[in-house]
């Protein structure tokens, strides 16, 4: 469980970016943190790992105070993949990449090798275990940084603006692939501006704005409550919009993803007939 | 790992004398120090052009910066005066070497305070130097606060793969850095590569005659500390050559470990 207890961060010489977080996140919870450029969403989540430790308040991963364990012993358990790739990229070979953190763990050559192989499958990165990492495409070279982070199985998750610069086809399997995490058991919380892919994914969203949580609940409530999405920057969903402008014939503008739509419009269909 | 050494480079609007004077006129000042320390390799020389820089910087009320970049040059400050003595070097002369490191490091910290990139950049055009070159220069001394905010996220990221810069014997602290250093590397030319092709298609260098808005003028201050800079660069280039110093006479030096130096 991640927690944080009146949560404050101040950067030196810097005005307050969180101003009192309190913020409950259950394990195996699936989780998105929202909010305007500026929100404190970023920093927020390297305080989950002790990168950034609180000046003041308090922030516990499964019942630790983040500033009594280094940032090393927190990672094992809370896996952070950053927004940029290139800034952590380094190695000749992708597999070499993926080794790095299994090293700094202190696992043995044999569990590092198998565990490499079996994430290089899982990610479909088999082919470019030993090509470097810098010649691959910007949506590869993400999929590697979130395969240099699961390669040692975390408890928690946590990905940083995870859609950007991915194609849709890329997004929808990064979808499955979360969900698919999610369902595994893991903490899954991601960072992101993109309203369409958190739509069709439906997690819990805490809304940020100038540091303090102005919104916490399922998806379907956030992303159609007009006066929230205002506050944090957001707009609806294309799904809700829509749905939002049919209210007048009796759709509810709680429905924000694809599937659900369908389902209401086919609902609705079958009693006109 | 604190990367505050790059503030005491940073420039920040004050208005104090020091920021006002012109670029070349603190050009002058920065470079008739640099001069002056690598003429002396005498303790009380050294000590004297560091403490000289002192009222300059208390004027230029960047006091709290300046403390702060030599706090983080400690570090370097100690490496030099123990290698100079690890290797057959008199405590003296270490110690001596180390002021001149901390005079220097003061000096550049100082102008790069006190003069926007922008002062800078105007200040090589008129005199003379080809604008692709005042631009390059410029653009470096503006990209090091970008540099430095990617090296923290850097060692951010690696952190959070385990990494733990401060463990293990020097040689695997050194290593430790390398997955530091090739990220920054590959990001600052990918950077670098961009800015071109951003300039480019702006039409960079599309005129050969430009046009400042601005131009420098020296006022009567100015000249003043540009006649003065030179008389004691002159004086102290003088008493290096031709004047006998003191020197405190502590012949210590260390046992010789290592049989062939």
């Amino acid at each position: 469980m991640i927690r944080t207890e009146g949560l404050k961060y101040a950067y030196p010489n810097a005005s307050e970016v969180l101003r009192g977080i309190d913020l409950t996140i259950e394990d195996g919870e699936f989780v998105a943190i929202m909010g305007e450029n500026g929100a404190g969403k970023t920093t927020l989540v390297k305080t989950f790992n002790g990168l950034l430790l609180p000046t003041s308040g308090r922030v516990m991963i499964d019942g630790v105070n983040t500033r009594e364990s280094s940032v090393a012993q927190l990672s094992k358990d809370v896996g952070l993949v950053f927004q940029n790739p290139d800034h952590q990229l380094f190695s000749e070979a992708v597999r070499e990449e993926l080794a790095f953190s299994l090293r700094n763990f202190g696992y043995g050559e044999d569990a590092i090798d198998r565990r490499v192989a079996n994430i290089l499958e899982t990610l479909d990165l088999a082919r470019y275990a030993d090509s470097s990492p810098f010649i691959l495409s910007g949506g590869e070279r993400k999929r590697v940084a979130l395969a240099a982070v699961l390669v040692w199985n975390p408890k928690h998750m946590i990905l940083d603006e995870p859609t950007i610069g991915q194609d849709y086809d890329q997004k929808d399997r990064l979808r499955n692939f979360i969900v698919q995490l999610n369902t595994q058991g893991k903490t899954v919380i991601i960072i992101t501006h993109d309203v369409e892919f958190v739509a069709e994914c439906r997690p819990r969203i805490v809304l940020l704005s100038r540091g303090l949580v102005i919104g916490d609940g399922p998806a379907e409530d956030i992303l159609s409550d007009e006066q929230l999405l205002e506050r944090g920057s957001l707009t609806r969903p294309q799904i809700g919009a829509l749905m939002h402008q049919l209210r007048d014939l009796g759709f509810s503008d709680r429905v924000i993803d694809a599937y659900s739509a369908q389902q209401a419009i086919l609902h609705a269909l079958k009693r006109r007939q | 790992m604190s990367l505050k050494v790059f503030d005491g480079f940073k420039f920040a609007k004050l208005p104090t004398p020091i920021h006002m004077m012109d670029p070349r006129a603190k050009f002058t000042m920065t470079m008739g120090l640099f001069v002056a320390a690598l003429m002396f390799s005498n303790i009380y020389a050294l000590t004297i052009i560091f403490l000289v820089q002192l009222p300059i910087v208390y004027a230029a009320k960047t006091w709290k910066k300046w403390a702060g970049s030599m706090r983080a040059g400690l570090l370097f400050a100690f490496l030099i005066f123990a290698m100079n003595f690890v290797f057959g070097s008199t405590l003296v002369f270490s110690a001596a070497m180390t002021v001149r490191f901390v005079s220097l490091m003061s000096a550049f910290s100082l102008f790069f305070m006190t003069t926007s990139p922008d002062d800078l950049g105007l200040a090589l055009e008129q005199a003379h130097v080809p604008y692709t070159l005042s631009f390059t220069f410029t653009t470096a001394v503006r990209l090091v606060p970008t540099m430095a905010l990617d090296a923290q996220t850097v060692i951010d990221a690696q952190r959070s793969r385990g990494l733990e810069l401060d463990k293990g014997n020097f040689m695997k602290r050194v290593r430790n850095y390398i997955p530091i250093l090739i990220p920054l590397i590959v990001s600052a030319i990918r950077r670098s590569i961009e800015l071109a092709e951003a300039l480019e298609s702006r039409g960079f260098g599309a005129s050969p005659n430009r046009q400042p808005l601005i131009v420098l003028r020296m006022r009567l201050a100015d000249y003043f500390v540009v006649a003065t800079t030179i008389a004691l660069a002159a004086f102290a280039i003088y008493v290096s050559l031709y004047v006998p110093l003191p020197s405190p006479d502590i012949p210590i030096t260390m046992p010789k470990i290592i049989p062939w130096l």
